[in-house]
């Protein structure tokens, strides 16, 4: 019962009694000021995020003109989407990150695990390291990693030539390109994740593992039979917010790889592809479409993934 | 009526033109001859070069001597943002007064009514044609009206490095180079120095301007035929003209496309990676501020079946649908007298497209030999390939011809591809 009430309020990784719950579906005591005090949020939201989208959905029926002006054509565009070699490519390309990214999510839980053990000493400069990638700004870190990865000149080659290895053009030859993209997303990542984890880690109380040592378990066993699966819903939330960020990969690529890369058209993300589309071809109608195909994507992916955790996060 | 009340009321120039825009009645007056001196006005001008920001505030406050009352604001937008922005601006009916048009971008405006045509400017003598090279007036003329007013050009010639010549024990480029001479060159330095990573050659083939264009038109063969309706890509010579830098990439005379794209040509050749680039007249500031400025000089690109480069360069255009049509020409104007060109030929910003202003910029760095840029220009310079949507092509040339270079498949089949895709772009320009 409270399982549902949580997959339905959207509210991961919190777990809400059941009365508190049923509460909330009775007639509302407080009047009209819960509604005077959201309205503002509210509008804001429906200005800059519900009108967006509505619009967009709309233009995705239009065709545009050069210079603006654009002319009802119907679902044009979605057979043009249904028929593009490139959409199905893209889609691919953002899956293959979105996968490289997800891996990220069961090695945040090792760290974070390692870096919350009751008594280690400096376990605020780990959290603070792991958590800077996430802080600095995503262009300045690819103009930094561009540097890193170039294969001529790059530090990661050379480091690599001092065991005899050749490394390779890490971010212009096809199909290595997009790993190394996610290889860095996944790095970024990891400060965030662990963060989340950590406040669930905090959650879990001492005592449990007390028992366990009592009982003679293992440290591995207590963080396979107790951290993680007390962990879960802290796990899931990540999960979801990787996969709609991965379904959103755009700047890390466009940054990492340059619009000139000759790697470019195999590698472009859905995201990317829609930039092009829009900006580059000036085909804002097609844009406008691809642009629906990600949200609905996104929720599809979402969707079933509160369909299915029910079936793995303990909410105690 | 309310319309030119609010307009009164509005000092930024930029919101003017957007109300005028609004109210669809864009002010047509045309000039009979040059505008009063006492004329008042506020207008922006629009450009993508920061580099060349003094020598443009320098002819506004040229300008300004002439018109004390036209306040000229500058609107620079990086050249990664300007065609997305302009689009944007001429969408909105926003558009800079007076701005920087390129070839590829001229057709779309000229063609769509953005841009006013000079022919004013013209009949009442304020601007002349003959003072600028041919090629030049044709790229920003559409059905025999023209639009802009050449403020530069640029042509493409070959730069080498001599000290790597030297350390390599290769005669250096002659003026009677043949593309066979070049090769040879390319790949006996490209061996030799080998173990320091020094190759022979290295070119932007990121766009054709510096490289296929070039070569294309040296083998006999064209990118576009001369009335812009057919591609010229699945002619044998322009299929000769691209399999160079194919060759150059395979036999390792050239770094490879991943490594071009890792560190752009230019940037091999300034740090003394690459003993050649063929490259144009904007790299002299770039190299005179790099490592090797004096180790480096210029001579004509090789000869095939014949002697070519490509010439290109920026117009002045005003807005079709500016409310300040009169000081927007009259700015337009200044901007294409000798005055305007050998003020910025002498601060090194650009090689000015006025006939007989450019020694300036040939004197700014001598050791570079500049001159064979303007030789190239009168000589054996031919127009740059443009038709009315050139950047639907131009991302077909992006994203096909990359495969060509770096031998995944056959130059020809490459070629024939793009040729059809092409044609059934240029098939749909009206």
């Amino acid at each position: 019962m409270s399982l549902n009430t949580v997959a339905k309020a959207g509210a991961p990784g919190r777990a809400p009694a059941g009365r508190r719950a049923s509460r909330l579906g009775r007639s509302n005591p407080d009047g009209i000021w819960p509604v005077v005090f959201v309205l503002p949020l509210f509008l804001g939201v429906a200005v800059f995020y519900l009108f967006p989208i509505i619009q967009t959905a709309y233009f995705s029926f239009t065709t545009w003109g050069v210079f603006g002006g654009s002319t009802f054509t119907g679902l044009e565009n979605y057979s043009k989407l249904a028929t593009d070699p490139q959409v199905g490519r893209a889609l691919l390309n953002t899956l293959i990150y979105t996968v490289v990214v997800l891996a990220g999510v069961p090695i945040a839980v090792g760290l974070a695990s390692l870096v919350n053990r009751p008594g280690l000493r400096f376990s605020k400069t780990y959290r603070t390291m792991f958590f800077l990638p996430y802080v600095a700004m995503p262009v300045a870190i690819s103009m930094v990693w561009r540097m890193i990865y170039n294969g001529d000149f790059g530090v990661l080659n050379y480091f690599l030539s001092l065991f005899g290895i050749l490394g390779p053009h890490w971010v212009s030859t096809d199909g290595l390109a997009l790993i190394s993209v996610a290889l860095l997303g996944l790095w970024i990542s990891i400060g965030f994740n662990m963060i989340i984890l950590s406040a669930g880690l905090k959650g879990i109380p001492v005592e449990l593992y007390e028992a366990a040592s009592i009982d003679g378990a293992s440290r591995f066993r207590q963080f396979r039979q107790i951290t993680v699966p007390l962990l879960t819903p802290s796990i899931f939330f990540v999960m979801v917010i990787t996969i709609i960020n991965g379904f959103q990969l755009f700047d890390l690529l466009y940054t990492l790889l340059g619009t000139t890369n000759p790697a470019m058209a195999r590698s472009q993300s859905l995201v990317y592809l829609f930039y092009n589309e829009s900006f580059i071809q000036n085909d804002k109608g097609y844009g406008a479409a691809i642009a629906i195909l990600v949200l609905v994507l996104v929720g599809i992916f979402t969707a079933v993934q509160f369909r299915f955790q029910r079936r793995w996060v303990n909410y105690v | 009526m309310r319309l030119k009340k609010l307009s009164l009321g509005v000092v930024a120039a930029v919101t003017a033109v957007l109300l005028a825009g609004c109210g669809g009645s864009p002010a047509e007056q045309k000039a009979a001859g040059p505008a009063p001196t006492d004329l008042k006005a506020n207008i922006t001008y629009g450009y993508w070069d920061a580099n060349q920001t003094p020598a443009m505030d320098k002819l506004i406050a040229d300008f300004n001597a002439k018109y004390p009352n036209i306040k000229v604001t500058s609107q620079v937008t990086p050249w990664a943002q300007y065609w997305t922005k302009l689009q944007t601006q001429a969408s909105s009916n926003t558009l800079p007064d007076v701005f920087w048009m390129n070839g590829p971008n001229f057709q779309l405006y000229a063609s769509n009514g953005q841009l006013a045509p000079i022919t004013p400017l013209v009949d009442s003598k304020q601007v002349d044609p003959a003072n600028y090279p041919d090629a030049l007036n044709k790229l920003y003329s559409l059905d025999g009206k023209q639009y802009g007013v050449p403020k530069d050009f640029d042509t493409i010639a070959l730069w080498y490095n001599k000290k790597i010549f030297a350390e390599a024990g290769v005669a250096v480029p002659t003026n009677d180079w043949t593309t066979a001479e070049f090769k040879t060159a390319a790949k006996t330095i490209s061996d030799k120095l080998k173990s320091k990573g020094i190759y022979g050659v290295a070119t932007n083939l990121v766009g054709g301007q510096e490289g296929y264009y070039d070569s294309i038109l040296q083998a006999g063969g064209n990118v576009i035929s001369a009335d812009g309706k057919t591609s010229g890509y699945d002619d044998p010579k322009s299929i000769k003209g691209l399999q160079l830098w194919a060759d150059l990439i395979a036999d390792g005379s050239s770094p490879n496309m991943q490594q071009m794209s890792d560190t752009p040509a230019n940037k091999w050749f300034d740090n003394g990676k690459a003993a050649m680039i063929w490259t144009g007249t904007w790299m002299v500031s770039e190299v005179n501020a790099s490592p090797v400025k004096n180790d480096v000089t210029v001579v004509p690109l090789p000869k095939d079946e014949r002697a070519a480069t490509v010439i290109h360069g920026i117009g002045n255009v005003v807005s079709a649908k500016t409310p300040n049509m009169q000081a927007a020409q009259a700015f337009q104007a200044f901007l294409g007298t000798k005055e305007a060109a050998l003020a910025q030929a002498t601060m090194g910003a650009a090689n000015p497209a006025f006939n007989g202003t450019q020694q300036a910029f040939v004197d700014s760095v001598p050791s570079f030999n500049i001159q064979v840029f303007e030789d190239a220009a009168t000589k054996y310079a031919f127009p740059f390939p443009v038709s009315k949507n050139t950047a639907a092509w131009n991302q077909l040339e992006a994203t096909l011809l990359p495969d060509a270079f770096s031998g995944k498949k056959p130059v020809g089949d490459v070629a024939k591809d793009l040729a059809t895709q092409m044609n059934a772009l240029l098939a749909k320009e009206k």
